[in-house]
C-alpha cells in the first residue's frame, strides 16, 4: 500500500476522471462498484489492483498508484469486463488508455516485459504489416535478457510451418503503418 | 397545515401535550394540557409588532442554533397558527419581572403575560400517534470531536443552511468564520448501524438526504466538492437509485466506501481520516465542513406517551405495531393507530402512505355500528371470582375493570380492549378467568390428542 495521501482543495479532485474521459471517451463516473468486471477477469488474480479498484483509483484521483499498477499490463483485452459491465463502461478501453498514459508520461511500467512485448509487436507490425513471429520472439528474448527462452519449441514449430526464417510483407503495409501512426497521434495532443 | 387549521371539522391544539388518556376504542377521554403561550389565540392578528419590539435575542432552535430569534417568536415562517409564543425561559418579564414591551406594542391587546396552562378534556373515538423523531446525540462520538469542533455539523444544520429563506440565505458556510465551504465531507451512519455506542438499525433516510445535500451543494456553490463516506448506499425507492447516481455522476460527489475513523482540526480545516475499503487505501481529506448523517431516534418523551396510551414500544422507544407486515399502522390497543417515524425511521413517501392507512383505519372503526373483534378474549366466571384482582394488575392493556354484582365486587373484561394474551388466566388463582378457545380443558384435550396420534410415520 502506498503512503497516505492528503486531499486538499487546491487540486482538481476529478482531474484523472476527466483525463480518461478526454483520451478514451469513457466516463468512469457511471461505475457502481458492483465488481462484475473483476469477477469475470481472467488475470485479476495475478494483478496488484483489480479492474474495479482501477475504476475506484481513477475516482479517487490517485494517478501515482495507478501508473504503477500492473493491472493494465496483464490485461489481455479479452473485453469480458466491457461486455458484462451493467452500466456500459468500456473497461478494456480504460485499461488500454492507462497503458498509453504510462508510455506517454514515460513512467517505468510495472511489468517491463509486457511493455517490451507490446513495443516489439508494434514494431514488427509497422515493418511488415503483419507479425514476423521468429523476429518477434528473438527480439523479445534479447530485450528481456532470456535469449534461449522457449527455444526448445522452435524446431517443432518450424517443421510444422508455424514459424518461418524470413519475414513476409503484406501488400498494404504502408497503409497499416499510417493507421498505427494516426492511432498514436491522439496522445501527442500537447 | 394551514388547510387543516381552517377545516371546521378539525380542532388543532398546538403547543399542547397529552396529559392522560382514559377509556377504550370509540370512547377515549383525553386530557390535554394547553400550554400558556402568553398570547391570546383569538385576538392576535399575527402582525409581528411584538416580535419587532422585543429586546431579547436568543439562538433559534428551529435554525439549529445557526440563526437568532426573539424571546417572543413564531418558530418558523409557515407555522400554524401564525401566532407568536413567549419563551418563558428567556423573556425579560418572566426572568426579571420587567420589560412588557410586547404588551405596549400590541395593537389588539393580545399579550397575556401571566396566562396559565389550561387543561382540556376531549372525547374522541380513535387516536393517531404521529410524534416523529429526534436526532441521536452524536457528541457521544469522541473521535468525531464530541461536539467540540465547530465545523462538524449534522444533516439538519445543512438542511437549514441550504434553505433560501434560512439563516444563511442558502449559502453553505463554516459556522466558525462564516466563510463559504468548499470541501464538504458527508459521513453516513453517524450512530446508525453501531450497536456498540449508537443504535443497531439503519435510519433509512440518511442516504437519500445526503445525496440531496451533495447535489444541492454543487448547485448552490459550483466551486464546492462533496465527499461522501458510506458503508452501503441504500436507495430503495422510486427513482432513488437514479437520484443517487446523478449526484455522483453529474454533480461530482465522490463516494468513498468506509466509515472515517477520526476528525481533528488542522489550521482552520477539519481533517477527515478515512479509508476507501474498495482499494484499501487510507486517505485524509482537509475539509471546510463535515456533515454527519446522524441516526434517527424516537422523539423525547415517547416512552412516557406510550405509558399514557397503554401501547407497547421497543427498546429504543419506537411504538410497536401489531404485525410488521400485515398490520403496520395498528397499535395493540384498539383504536390507537401509529404513523410516521414514531414507529420506525421512515421517509416522507412512506409516512404519507402510512398516514393514509391510519386514517382509513380510523374510518373503518367509525363506519361500523358494531365492532368486530378477535374471538380469543378473556372471560370471567363471576361465581368463581375471589375478588383478588390480580388480573387487573397483570393486564397490559388495562382491559379488566372491577364491576359490582350485588354486594360483591368481581373482575370484568372490557371486550374491546382485551387482546387475548392470557396473562390474566395464568395469574388467576381460582381459575375464574380464561381465554376463549384456550381454556384448560381445551388445551388438555389437544395434548391428549397429540399423544393418541403421536405415532405417525
Amino acid at each position: 500500500m502506498s503512503e497516505q495521501e492528503t486531499k486538499t482543495s487546491h487540486t482538481d479532485p476529478h482531474a484523472l476522471r476527466k483525463l480518461i474521459l478526454e483520451l478514451s471517451g469513457v466516463d468512469i463516473g457511471k461505475c457502481i462498484q458492483c465488481g462484475k468486471c473483476t469477477a469475470g477477469c481472467v488475470v485479476a488474480n495475478e494483478t496488484d489492483w483489480t479492474p474495479n479498484q482501477v475504476m475506484q483509483l481513477i475516482r479517487l484521483n490517485d494517478m501515482e498508484t495507478l501508473l504503477g499498477s500492473s493491472m493494465f499490463w496483464y490485461c489481455t483485452s479479452c473485453q469480458t469486463c466491457t461486455v458484462r459491465c451493467p452500466v456500459g463502461i468500456d473497461i478494456a478501453k480504460v485499461m488500454n488508455t492507462m497503458r498509453l498514459l504510462v508510455l506517454d508520461k514515460q513512467v517505468d511500467p510495472a511489468e517491463t516485459d509486457v511493455a517490451t512485448v507490446n513495443k516489439v509487436f508494434m514494431r514488427s507490425l509497422k515493418a511488415h504489416g503483419r507479425v514476423f513471429e521468429l523476429g518477434l520472439v528473438m527480439n523479445k528474448n534479447f530485450r528481456t535478457g532470456h535469449p534461449f527462452q522457449d527455444a526448445s519449441m522452435g524446431p517443432a514449430m518450424f517443421s510444422k510451418g508455424k514459424i518461418g526464417l524470413k519475414p513476409h510483407n503484406i501488400k498494404g503495409r504502408q497503409r497499416i503503418k499510417s493507421i498505427i501512426r494516426n492511432a498514436g497521434r491522439f496522445l501527442k495532443r500537447d | 397545515m394551514t388547510e387543516s387549521s381552517q377545516d371546521p371539522n378539525i380542532t388543532l391544539y398546538t403547543y399542547s401535550e397529552v396529559e392522560e388518556v382514559k377509556g377504550y376504542v370509540g370512547n377515549f377521554e383525553v386530557t390535554i394540557r394547553k400550554k400558556a403561550r402568553s398570547v391570546d389565540l383569538d385576538t392576535c392578528t399575527g402582525c409581528g409588532d411584538c416580535i419587532q419590539k422585543c429586546p431579547k435575542r436568543v439562538t433559534s432552535e428551529f435554525d439549529m442554533g445557526l440563526g437568532r430569534r426573539k424571546a417572543v417568536y413564531i418558530p418558523y415562517g409557515q407555522a400554524v397558527p401564525n401566532v407568536p409564543v413567549i419563551d418563558k425561559d428567556t423573556c425579560l418579564f418572566y426572568t426579571k419581572g420587567k420589560c412588557r414591551m410586547c404588551e405596549e406594542a400590541c395593537g389588539p391587546q393580545a399579550i397575556r403575560l401571566g396566562q396559565e396552562d389550561e387543561l382540556i378534556t376531549e372525547k374522541v373515538g380513535a387516536i393517531v400517534v404521529a410524534t416523529g423523531f429526534d436526532q441521536w446525540d452524536w457528541t457521544k462520538y469522541g473521535e468525531y470531536g464530541g461536539g467540540e469542533i465547530e465545523n462538524v455539523i449534522t444533516g439538519l444544520h445543512m438542511e437549514r443552511m441550504l434553505e433560501s429563506t434560512g439563516p444563511t440565505a442558502g449559502h453553505v458556510v463554516r459556522p466558525s468564520d462564516g466563510k463559504e465551504a468548499e470541501t464538504v465531507v458527508f459521513i453516513q451512519c453517524a450512530g446508525s448501524r453501531d450497536p456498540e455506542r449508537g443504535v443497531s438499525y439503519c435510519s433509512r433516510v440518511c442516504c437519500m438526504y445526503t445525496a440531496k445535500h451533495a447535489l444541492m451543494l454543487k448547485e448552490h456553490q459550483p466551486n464546492s466538492q462533496a465527499y461522501v463516506f458510506y458503508i452501503d448506499v441504500r436507495a430503495p425507492g422510486k427513482n432513488y437509485e437514479e437520484f443517487y447516481q446523478k449526484a455522483q455522476r453529474d454533480h461530482g460527489a465522490i463516494y468513498v466506501r468506509g466509515r472515517p475513523s477520526k476528525l481533528f482540526e488542522r489550521g482552520d480545516k477539519v481533517v477527515v481520516r478515512g479509508v476507501d475499503t474498495l482499494t484499501g487505501k487510507t486517505l485524509e481529506i482537509e475539509a471546510d465542513l463535515v456533515v454527519l448523517a446522524t441516526a434517527l431516534v424516537p422523539s423525547k418523551g415517547s416512552m412516557e406517551l406510550a405509558k399514557k396510551l397503554n401501547i407497547p414500544h421497543d427498546e429504543y422507544g419506537f411504538f410497536s405495531e401489531v404485525h410488521p407486515k400485515l398490520q403496520p399502522v395498528d397499535s395493540v390497543t384498539k383504536g390507537i393507530f401509529l404513523t410516521g417515524a414514531c414507529q420506525f425511521p421512515r421517509d416522507i413517501p412512506d409516512t404519507v402512505a402510512m398516514s393514509g392507512a391510519a386514517a382509513a383505519g380510523v374510518c373503518a372503526v367509525f363506519s361500523q355500528d358494531n365492532l368486530t373483534i378477535e374471538p380469543r378474549i378473556a372471560e370471567v366466571d363471576e361465581d368463581r371470582c375471589s375478588s383478588c384482582f390480580n388480573c387487573v394488575d397483570v393486564c397490559p392493556f388495562g382491559a379488566i375493570e372491577i364491576a359490582t354484582r350485588g354486594d360483591r365486587k368481581v373482575a370484568h373484561v372490557q371486550k374491546s380492549l382485551c387482546a387475548g394474551c392470557g396473562n390474566c388466566a395464568s395469574a388467576c388463582r381460582v381459575r375464574a378467568i380464561d381465554v376463549d378457545g384456550f381454556r384448560d380443558h381445551q388445551i388438555y384435550a389437544q395434548i391428549r390428542g397429540a399423544f393418541e396420534w403421536g405415532e405417525r410415520p
